[in-house]
């Protein structure tokens, strides 16, 4: 029955992305198609008194601008997790009415005849603003004298997160040491290949709207669209097309996913935009920036006792769709995978005068994990204990499985399902071979080499519900089709969701197409984000597909004038059992199950069949892991010479996408580490904003050696494919871990690893400081 | 707007047209002759998504005007496989899952394609020197040199089968 799940097969994506006939948003071809450009305010914090369009509207070729006026009433973007009602008046609207809040707020759109004469105009726009202070430092966002960015919530705290259990304040006064840390995470954002991009096309005979571009989750951005369009859902048609990378912050409701398809509405012909690299970096979801003070009670084993943690998250200047999840998460996860029976966690989101925040791959683990595992690193320190003992000293034992760590995520309580983290710990040091690294430090430093290990340890979270639709459809030549809810990012769906139903049905996998993204063919799906796709998307292929298996063995069963017990559906083909020659193929079968052929007793037409997935709580993959740097102290440089990932993500269902995943997780993680930075001045310009000041890792900045493994000892009892996401775990543990590791190099100059990225000046300035 | 007429030639077919001076040569592929496979990335020469071979050396197709490319012989994605035959590029990065998204990977198949020709043996650490002249946000760069490593390998056998018909 496993013939494809489990193996490194394929992509079927590949030969199309490889010979340029991908289609992209960019790619679209449509007849007489215009052109969009944003004008974008250059203040941070203004109050709009005209914006005018007369000039740019008299260049030739332009054929429409757009300013605020232009709107009417428009309801702001809603969001998916709102901890209060009156946050509703920070929620961003497609285009501000009275004021900016951040560089980069769209106040314009023109649309010309190509991109060329669309950029002229934008030089002709008028904007009359009057600048107002700015919070260009969340952390000054809550002093008395600070300006307030939404005057209706009367406050820059958006929300303050609060988790807790046991008594945390009796058990640090009891703890025999207490120990502080303090520690920043730099913002930065996933920054996809492709920037994004929507092409909306409005037929005024039918009233149909068809908009390309967005990718996530489709059906939620049409209903958002049909709600502040006030127009009828079923007259809005997305389509998924090919996209450059996802990395959570791709296919959320943007300002500009409104804009577009309400131009398409009052123009002629259809039009696209297509954000390019600065209006990326100005535009599109931030992330990561957070503020943690934080204090450990232990025993001098090692044994945490008690964990408090007041930080601060920079939230931008609106609540985005999810702009709380990585919030909600940090909270949720900053216990990682060890027992801990007293904490308190308490997170304040402030708004500043910068670009809004949303997820990027790994939300809130990657920030709660930096925080505890460096906190890790102190208590060694401060103890004199190895800091591998410390992690083997307080791991949850695999036969405390299901545990409940107290937290709760979007709600629901944390509550680990399975997974061997001492195991997976050991076996990094396995891979890492422990001694031979710390042997190989030890010559180092007779030399006057810098080497320093690191590790970091991470529960991830995967599989968010509450559900996800598959219909498998077997047409009349046989081949069959399923339709799924889910969206393709880059990350190989396609394949993975057909090794699925390949398995499930009894299909060749050659013979099975798969089918997202397009709400007029896919008539209720959630999407991909949050590792959920393989989970719960998996499962309903899994299940819709054996529903359709059932029903083609009922069939042959009648045609056959055999029992269905007696039937072997594999390949493709029915057969009876023991008797070979007597075979019919799916082809066949789809045939006799037509409409008006007779069908066994109570049974519908159509060799198909739909499943939605419910599922209630989410499945915890894991990973441990393990970095060996070498610091030059002289020019600050940080290279790492062998990174080690041991992650369990219970089956896998492709083992070469898995490992691709891992990686790629592993070396954008490399790039928070290490390079990616999105500065501001004191003014709330951003400074970043394009590939020469804002660095991604490149193949110069990989590890000298790369070694994965992927166990699958802890497979998810809440599914029927035993699978956990794998998207989001290669990320997660990177910054704790090279951080950790630059420490431990640097050990002999006494310095403390605080904040991100470890960037060369940033290395120096702790070696410097250090010397002084 | 000034224009001229260009002609020069893409992946083996001969093209006039008429073009905007100001055009880079990457929207003339794009919108004008409809070859999307050359991507754009960031407009600016970094990322090397755009990379098209031009008489015989990578370049960034948007950073040059499509009248600098008057009378070039130009190669894109589009002409790297041979009819329904890939090139041994393509089916290395294939076999070794060299691409997630695949939007930045056009660029980087035409940067090797022009590369390998150059240096037909390349060692590691020559790969990895020309790959980190492209950017790639998905696959961490590890299965891209595995998948060059093997081309490589497919390409010295094709050429010791074939004859001295290599570089």
């Amino acid at each position: 029955m496993s013939r494809y799940v489990g193996q490194p097969v394929r992509r079927k994506e590949d030969p199309r992305l490889l010979t340029g006939s991908g289609r992209y948003v960019g790619d679209v071809r449509l007849g007489g198609l215009l052109h969009a450009a944003i004008f974008r305010s250059p203040l941070p914090h203004a109050r709009i008194v005209r914006v005018d369009g007369s000039r740019a509207r008299a260049l030739p070729g332009v054929i429409a601008v757009f300013a605020p006026g232009d709107l009417g009433e428009v309801a702001p973007i809603p969001t998916t997790l709102a901890p209060r009602p009156a946050l509703k008046a920070c929620f961003q609207p497609p285009m501000p009415r009275d004021r900016v809040r951040y560089v980069g707020e769209p106040l314009a759109v023109v649309v010309a005849t190509d991109r060329y004469v669309a950029e002229d105009a934008l030089e002709l726009i008028d904007a009359e603003l009057e600048s107002l202070p700015v919070v260009a430092d969340a952390r000054r966002g809550l002093a008395p004298e600070a300006p307030i960015l939404h005057e209706a919530l009367g406050t820059n705290l958006a929300d303050r997160i609060v988790m807790s259990r046991g008594d945390v304040e009796r058990a640090l006064r009891e703890a025999p040491r207490r120990i502080r840390g303090a520690f920043a995470v730099q913002r930065h954002t996933g920054v996809p290949m492709e920037g994004r991009g929507l092409l909306a096309a409005f037929d005024r005979g039918t009233g149909v709207l068809t908009v390309w571009g967005p990718t996530k989750m489709v059906h939620r951005n049409r209903s958002i669209l049909a709600d502040l369009l006030g127009y009828p859902e079923h007259l809005i048609r997305f389509i998924e097309t090919d996209v450059g990378g996802g990395f959570g912050l791709r296919g959320e409701f943007y300002p500009e996913d409104f804009l577009i398809p309400w131009a398409a509405m009052r123009l002629p012909a259809p039009v696209r935009w297509l954000e390019d690299r600065r209006e990326h970096f100005l535009a599109t979801n931030h992330s990561r920036q957070q503020w943690h003070e934080v204090e450990m009670g232990v025993a001098p084993d090692g044994a945490i006792l008690a964990f408090t943690d007041q930080a601060l998250v920079d939230m931008g200047a609106y609540v985005r769709p999810n702009g709380f999840v990585a919030p909600d998460r940090t909270a949720a996860f900053l216990p990682g995978p060890y027992r801990i029976e007293h904490y308190a966690f308490e997170i304040a989101c402030v708004f500043s005068n910068k670009t809004p925040v949303g997820s990027y791959r790994g939300p809130g683990r990657v920030e709660s994990t930096f925080v505890r595992e460096r906190l890790i690193d102190l208590v060694a320190r401060e103890l004199g204990l190895d800091p591998v003992d410390v992690r083997r000293r307080n791991f949850i034992e695999a036969g405390a499985m299901p545990y409940a760590v107290g937290t709760t995520a979007h709600g629901r309580p944390v509550v680990y399902d399975s997974g061997d983290y001492r195991a997976a710990f050991e076996a990094a040091l396995r891979e890492l071979d422990l001694e031979a690294a710390r042997k190989r430090q030890a010559e180092a430093r007779r030399q006057g080499r810098y080497l320093g290990i690191g590790f970091a340890c991470v529960v991830d979270s995967s599989g968010v519900g509450p559900w996800e639709s598959a219909r498998v459809v077997v047409d009349r030549t046989g081949q069959v089709v399923v339709y799924s809810g889910t969206a393709g990012l880059g990350q190989g769906i396609e394949t993975t969701l057909a090794q699925v139903c390949a398995d499930a049905l009894g299909a060749r996998l050659e013979d099975v197409t798969v089918v997202h993204g397009d709400t007029g063919l896919i008539p209720f799906g959630i999407g991909s984000f949050g590792s959920r796709a393989a989970v719960v998307g998996g499962s309903a292929v899994f299940e819709a597909a054996r529903k359709v298996r059932e029903k083609a063995v009922r069939i042959a069963a009648r045609l056959l004038e055999a029992d269905p017990g007696d039937l072997v559906l594999e390949d493709g083909r029915v057969t009876v059992r023991g008797v070979p020659d007597r075979a019919l193929t799916l082809r066949d079968l789809a045939r006799a199950a037509l409409p008006g052929q007779p069908l066994p007793a109570g049974m519908e037409p159509g060799l198909e069949a739909t499943h939605y997935f419910h599922i209630t709580d989410v499945t915890y993959p894991y990973g441990m892991d393990a970095a060996l740097v070498e610091v030059d102290p002289e020019t600050g440089m940080v290279r790492v010479l062998k990174y080690v990932i041991v992650a369990d993500v219970g089956r896998m269902i492709n083992p070469l996408i898995v490992d691709g995943q891992m990686v790629g997780g592993m070396v954008q993680g490399l790039g928070a580490a290490l390079l990616e930075e999105l500065a501001y001045d004191e003014g709330g310009q951003l400074l970043t904003t394009t590939f020469m000041d804002y660095l991604l890792p490149t193949a110069a900045e990989l590890p000298a050696e790369v070694v994965v493994r992927v166990t699958e000892a802890a497979p998810s009892p809440g599914n029927p494919l035993g699978v956990k996401g794998a998207g989001e775990g290669g990320i997660i543990a990177v910054p704790a871990a090279v951080a950790n590791a630059v420490e431990d190099a640097l050990a002999p100059f006494g310095v403390t690893v605080t904040a991100l990225p470890l960037s060369p000046d940033r290395v120096l300035g702790l070696v410097r400081a250090s010397r002084r | 707007m000034t224009e001229r007429t260009i002609r020069l030639s893409v992946n083996g077919r001969e093209y006039e047209r008429r073009v905007a001076v100001r055009w880079t040569l990457a929207d003339f592929l794009r919108d004008e002759l409809g070859l999307t496979g050359t991507h754009l990335g960031c407009e600016h020469g970094v990322c090397g998504a755009c990379t098209v071979v031009m008489n015989g050396a990578a370049v960034r197709s948007c950073l040059l005007l499509a009248v600098q490319a008057q009378g070039a012989e130009i190669r894109t994605v589009e002409g790297l496989a041979d009819g329904d035959t890939l090139h041994p590029l393509q089916e290395a990065f294939w076999e070794h899952h060299g691409l997630q998204c695949g939007f930045c990977t056009p660029g980087i198949l035409m940067s090797f394609a022009c590369f390998l020709e150059e240096h037909p043996a390349p060692s590691d650490a020559e790969i990895r020197e020309a790959l980190a002249g492209n950017l790639c946000r998905c696959t961490g760069y590890v299965n891209i040199e595995r998948a060059v490593r093997a081309a490589v390998t497919k390409l010295a056998g094709g050429r010791a089968g074939a004859g001295p018909t290599g570089a």
